[in-house]
């Protein structure tokens, strides 16, 4: 853990230096030739070191080996994952709700229009295709590659979504580097809004994955989150009931041990940049099938928090990219 | 499945492979557009769900596609002559007609608003009058169905840019897909068309009548019979010009007899009875059948002695009770003539599908429901199903869903079901009640209406609940074989 943080800072302070090497290679031809060799260069190297530390850190390789026996089943809608396409009924729309209200847009038929979106542990797609329906232009990153084939064979079905949607099989960590080694062309954060659903409980290092979200997120970008509470309720329902007796989750899917109360997500987000906007309570009816909103947050909970726009170096890299609207009208066109 | 999981499996173990599987596909979809959603059958019900679509905000942008077999029919001038074939469009159907920009059209052309209905019996005095003066302004309206379609059709001609209508095209064949995970074969529903195109479509909604080749294609059984009876209808002069703004009902044993307001001086006819008697009525030379119309409003010979005592009896125990309550009696009008060659008849059906829809299908209107034009509810409770479908798929559109997804459809059949089941099975129980003389049930039914006639509260509710008082007068198009709503996809 303490070794994480330290390569962290090193990697921080790291990636500053290179916004001040590509920035100061604008002035000339022939020194942008000469400074994007050397960033390339870097970038190989730290690339390679960080696939290799990045197994190590917040993706738990027991917790890989479980979901890739799972990933074909992802769109059988009554199969093992039929929750989690339950659950669409309330996530979409709390994702599409707050960034609307952020954003103030108004395309009628594609809300999201213009907004690009991270969203991490992917799994099959099921919630990338309907944010893409939407009209955002979506990435999908999931770490297990059998769970990208999903995502990606069932994609290719369905012709409107091809410009909006794309899946890269690749943890948050490395695609944090790579969007450091383009920072000489777009500027740190690209993404307006981060979406893990249902992803923070099974991760091993929440302390980096918050910072990596940070890093790749615009200022005023969103992050929404939904998990699970560390409750008695929730380890009662959460793993004895809904894995062990209803069998609605596939058995071991859930450690309890790294399930996060909202209390102390929000604890960690504050301390990493963001301000929390919102916090519900979910609940799930398993005779019904059907997910509820509620007030309490004791078994799972959706969370949505906002980068803070403070940072003034931050601002300026924002200012010097291209606007979100520019970025999509250049992919779709 | 379990193929489907090896295939994936392989095309997903390196990401060499993977992208090859990827890339197939994409050429397989990418020489065939997919639509969002086709619907199958351009009459009343299909063409108000292809407006209805195209003109939902959520659903900006989806590819809609309406085939229709027939030719596009468009009224330039409003023919002098009336249509036998005209529907009772209820205040909630032209609710939906003027949202989607039809309602205006049809006023402007032909249509004729009733204020009350007076259903009576054959067999005694007991009557029932609805009269829409105390509770809206209108009860329902009288349409020829080719007003609505050209209506229907000239607001498709504006929406060109979000739905497209090809017409004159007939469906040879449907392919049905998968209902989940298999990656080897197309998983949208592929419509096959006599021209030898092939479209594939996200969600197909058949619209296509009481005979739908959707339906049958689908394999969905349905519960019908034959009520062994046929409708006669024709256009009737009255002798006299009239307000007409009253739609007459009557029992007879051999069936209900039911003139429509057309104007002020025409009215639409719909009489069902017995096969033999039906065709004997089309044998009639043109005096003899208005003669016969004429007594079969007016006529007391079927009335008894018996029933009539029993009947005052109870209403005069009734008005005891609530001494203001209770409509007064009105006469029909007394017909002269017919208009020339209207007089057709057909046979007379009710059926309904077990299922309304199946993966990425639904049916609506008479392809998912026929009923006895008795109630004149046919076309409404197409449009009801239209402005439900409508509202699950804009919700569904707005939150991201393949439009195809079992989810809002399960929803559509659950809510559709819920409300035309007890319509079909109270419009079938009366039209059972009334197909008899006999003392006992006469009876039974003559204090029943009489009793509903006298309790305002009961009236209403009954009204709204749409229990059998809603008699709201007849006639339907689709079941005379109607172009439109019935031939898309005839084999």
């Amino acid at each position: 853990m303490l070794s994480d943080k330290l390569s962290r800072i090193v990697l921080g302070l790291y990636s500053r230096k290179q916004i001040a090497v590509c920035g100061a290679a604008r002035r000339g031809w022939t020194a942008v030739c000469k400074q994007r060799s050397v960033c390339l260069q870097r970038q190989a190297v730290r690339r390679h070191s960080s696939t290799r530390t990045a197994s190590h850190t917040t993706v738990d390789p027991a917790e890989m080996r479980k979901f890739q026996s799972l990933a074909s089943k992802w769109w059988d809608e009554h199969g093992e994952f039929a929750a989690l396409h339950a659950m669409n009924d309330l996530r979409v729309p709390f994702i599409r709700d707050n960034l609307l209200n952020v954003h103030r847009a108004c395309h009628p038929g594609k809300p999201l229009t213009g907004l690009r979106i991270l969203d991490i542990g992917c799994g099959g797609g099921l919630l990338t295709e309907p944010l893409g329906r939407l009209g955002a232009n979506v990435l999908g990153i999931d770490p297990v590659e059998d769970s990208i084939g999903t995502a990606q064979v069932h994609l290719s079905y369905d012709p409107d979504l091809r410009d909006s949607v794309s899946y890269q099989a690749c943890t948050l960590e490395e695609l944090s580097e790579a969007e450091e080694g383009r920072e000489g062309e777009q500027g740190a954060g690209q993404f307006d809004a981060i979406v893990a659903s249902e992803v923070v409980e099974h991760l091993a290092d929440l302390e980096t994955f918050t910072f990596c979200c940070n890093h790749v997120l615009k200022p005023g970008g969103s992050l929404f989150i939904t998990t699970i509470n560390k409750t008695n309720l929730s380890y009662v329902l959460g793993i004895i009931v809904a894995e062990q007796l209803l069998r609605i989750v596939p058995r071991g899917t859930h450690e309890w041990e790294k399930f996060i109360s909202p209390v102390e997500l929000e604890r960690l987000l504050e301390s990493n940049g963001f301000l929390v906007q919102s916090v519900q309570g979910m609940l799930y009816n398993p005779v019904s099938g059907a997910w509820s909103w509620t007030n309490s947050t004791a078994i799972n909970y959706a969370l949505h928090a906002v980068k803070l726009r403070d940072d003034p170096q931050s601002d300026q890299a924002e200012e010097s990219s291209p606007r979100p609207e520019d970025h999509t009208a250049a992919t779709h066109s | 499945a379990t193929s489907s999981v090896i295939g994936q499996e392989s095309g997903s173990s390196s990401s060499g492979a993977r992208g090859l599987v990827s890339a197939d596909y994409a050429d397989d979809y990418i020489k065939n557009d997919v639509y969002d959603v086709i619907i199958s059958g351009g009459g009343m019900v299909g063409s108000a769900m292809a407006c209805s679509l195209g003109m939902d905000p959520n659903l900006l942008g989806k590819k809609i596609l309406l085939l229709e077999a027939g030719n596009k029919k468009v009224i330039d001038k409003v023919p002098e002559t009336y249509s036998t074939r005209v529907s009772s469009i209820s205040p909630g159907s032209a609710t939906l007609l003027s949202g989607i920009g039809a309602w205006e059209q049809i006023t402007k052309m032909r249509c004729k608003p009733y204020k009350k209905m007076q259903v009576w019996d054959a067999c005694s005095d007991a009557l029932i009058t609805f009269d829409k003066e105390n509770l809206e302004d209108e009860m329902a309206y009288i349409v020829e169905n080719d007003i609505v379609v050209a209506a229907l059709t000239k607001q498709l001609d504006s929406l060109s840019d979000n739905v497209q209508v090809k017409y004159r095209s007939k469906v040879v064949q449907y392919t049905w897909p998968m209902s989940h995970l298999a990656t080897d074969s197309i998983p949208w529903v592929q419509v096959t068309l006599a021209s030898g195109e092939t479209l594939q479509t996200k969600l197909l909604i058949g619209a296509d009548g009481p005979n739908s080749m959707v339906r049958q294609e689908l394999g969905i059984p349905t519960v019908k019979w034959n009520y062994d009876q046929s409708a006669v209808v024709a256009v009737l002069h009255l002798s006299e010009p009239t307000e007409n703004n009253v739609a007459w009902q009557r029992f007879l044993p051999t069936g209900p007899v039911a003139m429509l307001p057309l104007s002020d001086t025409e009215s639409s006819l719909v009489w069902s009875t017995s096969h033999q008697h039906a065709e004997e009525l089309l044998e009639l030379d043109e005096e003899s059948f208005v003669d016969a119309v004429n007594s079969a409003f007016w006529s007391n010979e079927n009335q008894s002695e018996l029933i009539e005592t029993a009947g005052s009896v109870f209403r005069g125990a009734l008005s005891a009770i609530m001494p203001s309550a209770g409509s007064p009696r009105q006469l029909p009008p007394s017909v002269s003539g017919i208009g020339p060659k209207t007089r057709v008849m057909f046979p007379l059906g009710m059926g309904h599908a077990s299922e309304y829809i199946r993966h990425r299908v639904a049916l609506i209107g008479d392809a998912a429901h026929r009923v006895h034009p008795l109630a004149g509810q046919g076309a409404n409770l197409g449009f009801g199903d239209v402005a439900c479908l409508t509202r699950l798929l804009s919700q569904a559109a707005f939150n991201g869903k393949d439009l195809g997804a079992m989810q809002h459809l399960l929803e559509y059949e659950t809510e559709r079901q819920r409300h035309n089941l007890p319509m079909m099975a109270s419009i079938d129980l009366m039209k059972r009640l009334y197909s008899t003389n006999t003392a006992p049930v006469v009876l039974l039914r003559t204090f029943g209406l009489q009793a509903t006639n006298m309790l305002p509260a009961l009236k209403v509710s009954s009204l709204s609940f749409g229990f059998f008082l809603q008699t709201n007068p007849p006639v339907h198009a689709s079941r005379l074989g109607h172009h439109s709503d019935n031939t898309t996809c005839q084999t």
